[in-house]
C-alpha cells in the first residue's frame, strides 16, 4: 500500500498531477528523438540557443495577450523560426559557421527578450517564461504538447531519410542532387516547435534539458538511430514521472526536480551504461578469438 | 564522338581565385580519364566543378543532356561522419536513390541488389555491421558496393585508393576497369603513375593551369610531369584581374 500512495496515488487523486504526466509523455514521445537526432548532428548546443532564442516571442506574445497559452506559442515558435533561419542563412552565404552564427543570433534574440520581459511585465512574469509551471498544464496547454509530439514523430518519418543522410555523409546528398537545405530547417522548425512545447511545462529555460539529456544518456544503451531514439524517449519520461513524484513528495519545483532525475539518469549511463561507459573501460573482459 | 562533359575555357576556384584556370577540353562518353598534378594542382575541384558543387568563375562546361543523378561521386573521405550509427546495408541501400528518393520504400528486390554489391566488393556478410566498426580499406569497399548500386554512366573518383592498401585497392580498380568496359566514362584523380599508365587510357595532367591531355602514353612524360611540379601553388592576395581571352 506504502508502494501505492508513493508512485502512483498522487496522480489517481490529483487531475494536475495527471495532466503534467500526459503532459511529460508527450514531451518525450516528440523530445526525445528530436534531440538525438540533434546529438547526432553535434548540434547539442543548437538546442540550447533555440531555447534562448524562444524568449522574445513568447515575452511579445505575453505582452500582446497577457499569460495566454497560444501567443505566448506562436510568438515563441515564430522568435525561434526567425533565429533559425537567420542562422542558417548566413552559414550558407557566408564562410561562417553554422554555430557561430546561432550564438550571434541567439544572444541577440536572448537580450531582447529579457528586455521586453523586464520594462513590461513584473519578475513573476519572467519567473513563469523562464520556469513554466508543468503542474499548471490546462487543458489547452496539453492539446497543444500533444499535437506537436504527433506532428513531430510525422515529421520525421518524412524527412526521417534524409535527415539521416544529411548527418552521415551530406557530400552524398548534394551529390545526387537531393533537397538538403529543406530537409535541415523542416528539422530545425521540429526543434523549435518541441521547445515551445516544452517551455509550457518547464520554462525556456529547462525545456532543452527533457530533449537533450535523455538523448546524451541514451548512447550508452543503444547503437543504431531507431534504437537511440526510442531509449531516449523512455529515459525522458521516466524523468518526467520521477521528477513529478519527487516534486510532490518534497514540495520541489517540478521543472527542475524533471531535469535533476534526468541529469541523475545521463550520471548513472555514462557510469554504468552497456555501450562504451566508464563500467566498460575500467572492467575490460577476455579478448575475443576474432 | 560524343562528349559527357565539354569546357570551354572553364576556370573554377574559390573567391575570385583560380583553382583550374582555362581548361578547354572534353570527356568523352566511355572514355576512362586519370587527372594527375601535385597537390593543389585543381584536381578536386575539376570534379567538383563537373558534379555541380562549384560553379565555373569563367567559360562554359556542357553536361551534355546528363541529369545530377547519372553521376555517381565518390569525394576524398574526410566529408564522411563514420562514428555515424547506420549499418553497412543501409549504406549500400542509398545507391538507389535516384529511384528512391527521399520516401519511396526499398523493396525486396533492391535490397537483393545490395547484397549483391557487397558480395561483389568481398564484404558478404557485412550488411549488418555498423560502419563505424568497417576499417578504412572496407569501408571504402562499401562506398564501392553503393556505386554498384547506384549503377551511373558517369563515375568520378576522388584519390579513390588513398590509405587503401594494395589488395584492395587493385580489387578496386578492377571495378572501375569493369565498369570501363560497360561503356561508362570514368575520372578519376590518382597519385600512382604505374596505376595509370596500365589501365587508364586517356590522362589529364593539370597544375592550376592545363599541362597536357590525351592518351596516357603521349601525355605522361617527363617533360610534362616536370612542368606541372614547378607551377607554383600560388594563391596571391593582391593577384590581378585575369585578362586572359578578354584583350
Amino acid at each position: 500500500m506504502a508502494v501505492y500512495a508513493a508512485l502512483i496515488e498522487p496522480f489517481v487523486e490529483f487531475g494536475f498531477m495527471r495532466r503534467a504526466l500526459v503532459a511529460c509523455l508527450a514531451l518525450s514521445v516528440g523530445g526525445g528523438p528530436v534531440g538525438v537526432l540533434l546529438v547526432l548532428r553535434r548540434m547539442s548546443l543548437v538546442g540550447d540557443a533555440l531555447s534562448h532564442a524562444v524568449l522574445p516571442g513568447a515575452a511579445i506574445g505575453f505582452m500582446i495577450a497577457g499569460l495566454s497559452m497560444m501567443a505566448m506559442s506562436l510568438g515563441g515558435f515564430v522568435a525561434g523560426l526567425v533565429v533559425a533561419t537567420l542562422s542558417g542563412l548566413v552559414a550558407r552565404v557566408t564562410p561562417q559557421r553554422e554555430d557561430a552564427s546561432f550564438a550571434a543570433f541567439y544572444l541577440i534574440s536572448l537580450a531582447l527578450g529579457v528586455l521586453i520581459v523586464s520594462t513590461h511585465g513584473n519578475n513573476v512574469d519572467l519567473m513563469h517564461v523562464l520556469f513554466g509551471t508543468i503542474l499548471a498544464v490546462d487543458d489547452a496547454s496539453l492539446l497543444l504538447v500533444v499535437s506537436i509530439a504527433t506532428l513531430t514523430l510525422f515529421a520525421l518519418a518524412v524527412i526521417g531519410r534524409g535527415l539521416i543522410v544529411e548527418c552521415f555523409d551530406p557530400g552524398f546528398l548534394r551529390a545526387v542532387g537531393a533537397p538538403g537545405a529543406i530537409v535541415h530547417f523542416v528539422f530545425l522548425a521540429l526543434v523549435v516547435m518541441n521547445l515551445v512545447a516544452g517551455f509550457h511545462a518547464l520554462g525556456t529555460l529547462m525545456a532543452v534539458g527533457l530533449m537533450m539529456l535523455p538523448a546524451v544518456a541514451a548512447r550508452f544503451w543503444a547503437g543504431e538511430v531507431a534504437s537511440l531514439a526510442a531509449t531516449s524517449g523512455v529515459i525522458a519520461f521516466g524523468s518526467g514521472y520521477a521528477g513529478l513524484l519527487v516534486s510532490y513528495h518534497a514540495g520541489l519545483p517540478s521543472g527542475p526536480a524533471i531535469i535533476l532525475v534526468a541529469g541523475g539518469l545521463y550520471i548513472v549511463s555514462f557510469v554504468a551504461g552497456p555501450r562504451g561507459s566508464l563500467r566498460v573501460r575500467l572492467t575490460p573482459r577476455r579478448h575475443l578469438e576474432a | 564522338m560524343t562528349a559527357a562533359f565539354s569546357l570551354h575555357d572553364v576556370t573554377f576556384g574559390y573567391d575570385r581565385h583560380p583553382a583550374v584556370h582555362h581548361l578547354t577540353g572534353s570527356f568523352r562518353v566511355g572514355s576512362m580519364t586519370a587527372v594527375v598534378g601535385p597537390n593543389g594542382a585543381g584536381k578536386s575541384t575539376l570534379l567538383k566543378g563537373l558534379i555541380g558543387h562549384v560553379v565555373p568563375l569563367g567559360g562554359r562546361l556542357e553536361r551534355n543532356g546528363l541529369r545530377q543523378d547519372d553521376i555517381a561521386y565518390l569525394p576524398q573521405q574526410a566529408q564522411i561522419d563514420r562514428s555515424f550509427p547506420i549499418s553497412v546495408m543501409d549504406t549500400v541501400l542509398l545507391g538507389h536513390w535516384a529511384t528512391n528518393g527521399l520516401f519511396r520504400p526499398v523493396t525486396r528486390a533492391q535490397r537483393r541488389e545490395a547484397t549483391e554489391a557487397l558480395l561483389a566488393v568481398g564484404l558478404g556478410g557485412f550488411g549488418r555491421r555498423p560502419v563505424a566498426s568497417l576499417s578504412a580499406g572496407q569501408f571504402q569497399r562499401v562506398l564501392f558496393a553503393r556505386m554498384l548500386v547506384q549503377n551511373c554512366p558517369v563515375i568520378l573518383l576522388d584519390e579513390p585508393f588513398n590509405a587503401i592498401d594494395a589488395k584492395t585497392s587493385a580489387d578496386l580498380l578492377r571495378m572501375v576497369v569493369a565498369w570501363h568496359g560497360e561503356g561508362r566514362t570514368v575520372v578519376a584523380v590518382l597519385h600512382d603513375l604505374d596505376q595509370v599508365r596500365e589501365n587508364f587510357p586517356d590522362t589529364l595532367v593539370i597544375a592550376r593551369e592545363p599541362v597536357a591531355w590525351g592518351m596516357t602514353a603521349e601525355v605522361l612524360r617527363a617533360e610534362h610531369l616536370f612542368q606541372a611540379r614547378q607551377m607554383a601553388e600560388a594563391w596571391d592576395d593582391r593577384a590581378e584581374v585575369c585578362r586572359r581571352g578578354v584583350d
